[in-house]
């Protein structure tokens, strides 16, 4: 097992490596810092003064490592706009995104388990009939429409949740959090449902199917010829050889979650990295943005190696393996 | 007198698009206390399915359809779910095929044994682990109480196979059915008293292993015999029963063997063998070839 952990953390500090070649290629082509710094007066001379002072002529694995040593001191540049550490600024607006996340996440896992499992045993109820055709549909709606749709259902007709911001927030040591008073927590709900949207139907198939496959192996019908109850048939032998796939899935799906705030924290202005993602955009921040890809890379790979961590755990086979 | 298990007549079908296919047509027989019975023919029979039908739990789209399986004076085929599982890994235990399939690879050994006494008895979790590490013992696995915490995976397949022998012991069942638990025909009749030799889904010969064995009666039995290779000099070719068993969509009108059968006349074409009883009872033959024991002679 400690040698497995420590396998998948040499891969995850490779892939960090990747990101952040990619992320400082995109800050050495696009991004300027002389143009930044500096106004329209100053001599061409004078330009190629400063670029020298700053090392921005040294050779591109010079500046690379420069590059990277700061990264991992936390140094990931400065914002443009916002005349502060590009790092710092995430930093403030990181608490909403992954609060938006964890609050989808906790809708997929508490939705997908029991109706994927409960589709899986009664596959020719009427219900699980109804969630296969519903999910095929919420599949295809793109999260934009679902979150208009939840904003005129829920606030503009039945007026019961806010549409958009996130409310009242508690701040605990810099992290300022919805969950800690109802107002928070009613902020959240739309933009959750709304960012749980896309990946929930995928959830509750996958589920539905694989622990449909493991219903049908031996090692099941050994367990009903052991006399054994349902219920420990269901939820001990069946579900947790359905979770092993499902939770490598989950893994890679979380991760795709933080892109896809962009658009669910947009429609429900609410001020997380998705949100300020686009402002760097539209204001041409090249270092905010290649901190964003760094951060959102870092936390990509940080949710991976914690499934697959998790995975291993679950799944005995992994153990000796890794012995 | 009362048998322990009698099977009557039992008929198993599978509910396909284009209709019902029989696997199981009609079979017949009887096992007393401590009795060994071996159900011998070639894959495809229906053996398998046999001894699923007996504790009911044929995969969809299997169904029984007709006879019963009377145990202790009950028709198996007609429990309640409840009771079934009540008999099912308690007094009637199965084995199944092939070890490295059987056993859940993500519990413990011990966990998949205690279990299946739990789902029994009204016992304590330390009291059903004493009777794992017992039956562990029993079937001569080392060091039982380590290998209790340990997973499939960490066992050979020879082992595994002991250990889900050792979990159909647990609960003493009456009756044990072991799927496949050998492929050669000798081991069969040396370990059996009574054997049932089945071809496409009907039993086509039965009686005592000895009697069957040294003096078989029906054409497809005789094959079966002859095609060990015991009889043999060392490279000599094996003596095969020519041609195939029918599959399920096509069996021949009449008796299903007559096309592989040398002794094939107009009539097995055309009508099936009902069973002639050999021996007061003790064998049966369905062959329209085969003549009553003149010794005996009854019919």
């Amino acid at each position: 097992m400690f040698a497995f952990v420590v396998r998948r953390i040499t891969q995850a500090i490779f892939v960090m490596l990747i990101i952040s070649l990619v992320g400082f290629s995109i800050k050495n082509e696009i991004g300027d810092p002389v143009r930044d710094m500096v106004g329209e007066r100053v001599t061409p001379a004078e330009r190629e003064a400063l670029r020298d002072k700053l090392g921005l002529n040294d050779p591109f694995v010079t500046q690379y490592l420069r590059f990277a040593k700061n990264a991992v001191q936390g140094d990931l540049g400065l914002s443009f706009f916002h005349k502060k550490p590009a790092l710092a600024v995430i930093a403030a607006k990181a608490p909403a995104t992954l609060e938006l996340v964890f609050g989808a996440a906790l809708i997929i896992i508490f939705i997908s388990l029991p109706v994927g499992i409960f589709s899986a045993i009664y596959p020719q109820s009427a219900f699980s009939r109804f969630t296969m055709a519903f999910s095929t549909l919420g599949v295809s709606v793109p999260v934009f429409l679902t979150a208009i749709v939840l904003i005129y259902i829920f606030s503009v007709e039945l007026n019961w949740l806010p549409s958009y911001g996130r409310g009242e927030t508690v701040n605990l040591w810099g992290w300022h959090s919805g969950f800690f008073t109802v107002d928070g927590i009613l902020h959240l709900i739309l933009p959750s449902f709304a960012l749980a949207s896309i990946m929930l139907p995928l959830f509750i198939r996958l589920i539905r199917s694989e622990m449909m496959e493991v219903l049908e192996t031996e090692y099941i019908k050994f367990a009903w010829a052991k006399g054994l109850r349902r219920k420990r048939i269901w939820f001990v032998h069946a579900f947790k050889n359905t979770l092993l796939p499902v939770i490598t899935v989950f893994g890679v799906q979380i991760g795709i979650m933080f892109a896809f705030t962009i658009l669910t924290e947009t429609v429900f202005q609410w001020q997380g990295m998705g949100f300020m993602f686009l402002e760097a955009v539209e204001r041409s921040d090249i270092s905010l943005l290649v901190a964003y890809l760094m951060v959102v890379g870092a936390i990509f790979v940080v949710v991976n190696t914690v499934v697959d961590i998790i995975y291993g755990l679950v799944n005995p086979t992994i153990r000796i393996a890794g012995r | 007198m009362q048998h322990l298990l009698e099977v009557n007549d039992l008929e198993v079908k599978f509910g396909l698009r284009f209709g019902d296919l029989t696997a199981i047509n009609g079979i017949s027989f009887s096992l007393d206390k401590s009795e060994r019975m071996g159900l011998v023919g070639e894959s495809g029979a229906g053996k398998s399915v046999t001894g699923f039908a007996i504790i009911n739990l044929i995969s969809k789209p299997g169904f029984i359809s007709g006879g019963r399986v009377m145990f202790n004076g009950r028709d198996l085929t007609a429990l309640s779910d409840e009771a079934m599982r009540d008999i099912r890994g308690n007094h009637i235990s199965m084995i199944f095929q092939d070890p490295m399939m059987t056993l859940n690879p993500v519990l413990t050994i011990g966990t998949q044994m205690v279990e299946t006494l739990l789902a029994h008895r009204s016992i304590t979790r330390t009291e059903a682990k004493s009777i794992a590490l017992e039956k562990l013992k029993k079937v001569q696995i080392p060091s039982p109480e380590k290998r209790l915490a340990q997973y499939p995976h960490e066992f050979s397949g020879g082992m595994r196979q002991r250990i889900v022998i050792a979990i159909a012991l647990l609960t003493d069942p009456e009756i044990v059915i072991a799927d496949e638990p050998t492929t050669a025909l000798d081991v069969v009749s040396q370990v059996t008293e009574k054997i049932a030799v089945m071809y496409a889904g009907k039993i086509v010969e039965s009686g005592p292993t000895d009697q069957v064995v040294n003096d078989p009666k029906h054409p497809y039995t005789q094959g079966l015999i002859k095609a060990l290779p015991g009889s043999l000099q060392p490279g000599a070719k094996l003596n095969q029963i020519p041609g195939m068993m029918p599959t399920l969509t096509d069996i021949p009108p009449g008796c299903a063997f007559n096309p592989r059968c040398p002794l094939s006349d107009t009539i097995c074409r055309q009508q099936e063998p009902p069973f002639i009883i050999i021996n007061g009872a003790t064998r049966r033959v369905a062959c329209h070839m085969a003549k009553p024991d003149p010794s005996n002679g009854t019919t």
